[in-house]
């Protein structure tokens, strides 16, 4: 085990599958000669060649249609799209595609390609560097969609994610990946390096795809999140004082409801908390199946706290991040409901 | 004071539409023989006039002439004609299958069917097709087994695609046919990724990626060019210029501006335009284009002119946006008959044999269809389980869970 951040480790997790495996390639913008615009490919195309590590055209559907072909032919591509916010031109080839090609050939074709993608706000990004598009992709039948929070999850989760024979949307949250963020941006950034959830083994490990893990068990409540989210629900815990479960989905699809229906059950109440905005978001997708499955258990409505309807604001970010303390809030309002 | 006019929008309108008489005036088309042939390893800049002539061989006598005209052996040129006829039946016999209401819908490749046919034969095992949804001819001049082609098309019991693809659109790795997707234009910067991978593996296969001159207009066209000019995979990208996109004239994919080939001059992609009713340049051409990538000289576009005969599909009337005699007027004829005339020129072929081989392959059309009629038409015989296999690999729980829901 060693300290990583979660660019060492998303590194990491390429490096170990590259070398294990000379059929991965590494592709995307600025991801080969200059190591990616977050370093997260940094040192790759000197150790594996520029034949398996390269830059590409600016061109997101080229990119995801060209790493299609690839997985087609035979190689597992790990692709990069320098922010979610610019995924948008490559989603005919995701959707109609990556998503389709084992179904439409009845797995006569197959398409094992993992498409990273950093997300998430908090960093004053402003409208195009820091949406949360996943509901964009959970509801797409053949893809599954990965969000890690940590550097031990992240390693893990893309290692599984290269591995996986079917395509796998790979959200890494950029405000996550030197530290992890609980919202408190008056604070100093704190850094993965001294962090217990830093600590990441060297070599090659993988994690299940589709389960979550529990972050805090708790009793009062159950909040479900993923992402930087988690973090900001620990501090909401910290500072209400409410004893919430707080469950990392990890993987959104496939859903791990086994693991959230039996915290519901548990607690009676759910938060479903995430940074995408409000209205047929993931969250929307969680409360129906809360709802469904724990609906005599629940004691109060199910609750969601999200980004507001609006695209997301440069100067008003902390007005739009639900931080800790509108967690807080609405926690405090979830657990006291009758 | 304003020193300009009002503007004008220009909307391209085809030359003439229902009611009026076909006019190819405008359409040049050069003398069998007479554009010339360099070397596979020639430069892009050197080759930019053959992206706005055309390349062809069979003289309107059925001679082979000039540079591009080279000897094809004798099996190849006969299974060629018999392809041609062959998909030409098999096109017949889904027709009458839709109009029985025994499937949905079909699309022919009816004046089409020597370039996907001539470009087969071109091909080696373990090269891959990136088509479209009219080049069923790649299929046709292969082993396919035509019985298992319309069981596809009725979507019943044996379709090999379980009733999850609409008809015509088929899938064979095995036969280096990549699935067809109703989405225009994904395929060919598929095919462009395909062939990367090929060079990344130090491979000797290649790929050949198909479009048609409407879906030129889709990113993803842009898309394949520039990631073929930038790394230079072993990659044919063709394009079938038919001069229709449905009820849309080439025009309004801007082939009123200039040639479709031309599109690749300024990726440093070198083009050819042909004469893609005319077997042997389709043949010739092709592997010239299959030798460059073979050779690691790079991609090689080329724009197939050609013209749809048949309506879009079965759910098309082309007399309600084009001259009904347009296709006889097609300048450059029949492709079934130029390569039947040259047959009969070089003593390959008689006409006994071609109405015999006619009359062959629509028997063979119509018993394969009988057997296949015995596997369900319609839908009839696909299994409610097939819904939810293969979305992933292994079915995922919710997947199970909506499986059990509809008691399958």
């Amino acid at each position: 085990m060693v300290q990583m951040t979660m660019i060492e480790a998303i590194r990491s997790a390429m490096d170990v599958t590259m070398e294990r495996d000379e059929n991965v390639v590494v592709f995307g913008e600025d991801v080969g000669y200059f190591g990616g615009v977050f370093r997260c490919t940094a040192g790759l195309q000197k150790k594996y060649g520029a034949s398996r590590v390269f830059d590409s055209p600016i061109n997101e559907s080229g990119i995801v249609g060209a790493g299609i072909g690839m997985a087609v032919y035979g190689l597992r591509p790990c692709i990069e799209v320098q922010f979610a916010d610019y995924i948008y031109p490559a989603y005919d080839q995701i959707v109609s595609e990556a998503a389709r090609i084992r179904y439409r050939s009845a797995g006569d074709f197959t398409a094992p390609i993992t498409i990273r993608s950093p997300v998430g706000g908090g960093i004053f990004g402003g409208q195009t560097h820091s949406q949360s598009p996943e509901a964009l992709f959970t509801h797409v039948s053949g893809l599954k969609t990965v969000v890690p929070s940590t550097p031990y999850d992240a390693k893990g989760l893309l290692i599984a994610s290269i591995e996986d024979d079917d395509p796998v949307v790979f959200f890494e949250h950029k405000r996550l990946y030197n530290g992890p963020f609980d919202g408190h941006h008056e604070r100093p950034a704190q850094n993965w390096t001294t962090h217990p959830l830093g600590n990441v083994p060297e070599g090659h490990y993988t994690l299940p795809i589709g389960k979550a893990a529990i972050r805090r068990e708790g009793s009062a409540a159950t909040i479900v999140t993923y992402g930087t989210m988690c973090f900001v629900a620990e501090a909401a815990v910290q500072e209400t004082g409410i004893d919430a479960e707080i469950i990392d989905l990890r993987t959104l699809l496939p859903l791990d409801i086994e693991t959230i229906a039996q915290s519901v059950t548990k607690t009676g109440r759910c938060m479903v908390l995430h940074e995408a905005t409000l209205t047929s978001g993931f969250g929307a997708e969680i409360a129906a199946q809360v709802q469904e499955n724990c609906f005599y258990s629940l004691e109060a409505p199910i609750l969601r706290v999200t980004g507001w309807d609006t695209p997301y604001p440069h100067a008003q970010e902390w007005d739009y991040f639900p931080g800790p303390a509108r967690v807080g809030r609405e926690l405090k309002e979830l657990t006291e409901a009758m | 004071m304003n020193d300009y006019g009002p503007l004008s929008f220009k909307v391209p309108e085809p030359p003439v539409r229902p009611g009026d008489e076909p006019d190819f005036s405008d359409f040049e088309v050069p003398k069998a023989g007479t554009v010339r042939k360099p070397g596979v390893d020639t430069d892009a800049n050197d080759i930019k006039d053959l992206a706005t002539t055309m390349i062809r061989v069979l003289s309107r006598e059925g001679e082979a002439v000039g540079p591009w005209a080279e000897e094809i052996d004798k099996e190849t040129l006969l299974h060629g004609l018999r392809s041609m006829l062959r998909t030409r039946a098999f096109d017949e016999r889904m027709m009458t299958l839709q109009r029985q209401g025994k499937t949905s819908f079909y699309m022919k490749c009816t004046g089409e069917e020597a370039i996907a046919i001539g470009q087969q034969l071109a091909l080696s095992e373990g090269d891959m097709n990136f088509p479209t949804y009219r080049q069923q001819g790649l299929l046709l001049c292969q082993d396919y087994p035509v019985v298992d082609m319309i069981c596809q098309n009725l979507s019943n019991a044996r379709d090999p695609l379980h009733g999850r693809q609409l008809p015509v659109l088929y899938s064979s790795k095995k036969h280096g046919f990549f699935t067809i997707s109703g989405n225009l234009g994904t395929q060919y910067i598929h095919a462009v990724g395909w062939a990367m991978a090929s060079a990344i593996k130090g491979d000797t296969k290649i790929a050949a990626a198909w479009i048609g001159d409407g879906s030129t207009a889709e990113s993803d066209f842009h898309a394949a060019l520039v990631n073929a000019s930038v790394y230079q995979p072993p990659v044919v990208l063709n394009i079938v210029n038919n001069q229709w996109a449905i009820s849309s004239f080439q025009g309004i994919a801007g082939g009123d501006q200039a040639t479709f080939a031309e599109r690749a001059l300024g990726y440093g992609i070198p083009s050819l335009r042909v004469d893609g009713n005319d077997f042997m340049a389709v043949h010739a051409v092709s592997k010239w284009a299959i030798e460059r990538a073979r050779r690691n000289l790079g991609p090689t576009m080329i724009e197939w002119v050609t013209y749809r005969v048949a309506p879009h599909s079965t759910s098309d009337d082309p007399s309600k946006y084009r001259p009904r005699e347009e296709s006889a007027a097609w300048p450059l004829g029949d492709p079934v008959l130029r390569l039947k005339n040259h047959l009969i020129k070089i003593g390959l072929w008689t006409e006994e044999r071609h109405t015999q081989a006619e009359a062959e392959f629509d028997e063979e059309m119509r018993v394969a269809a009988k057997e296949a009629e015995s596997y369900g038409v319609m839908g009839g015989g696909a299994s409610a389980r097939d819904i939810f296999e293969d979305v992933y690999k292994e079915m995922p729980p919710h997947l199970i869970a909506q499986r059990q829901k509809l008691g399958v």
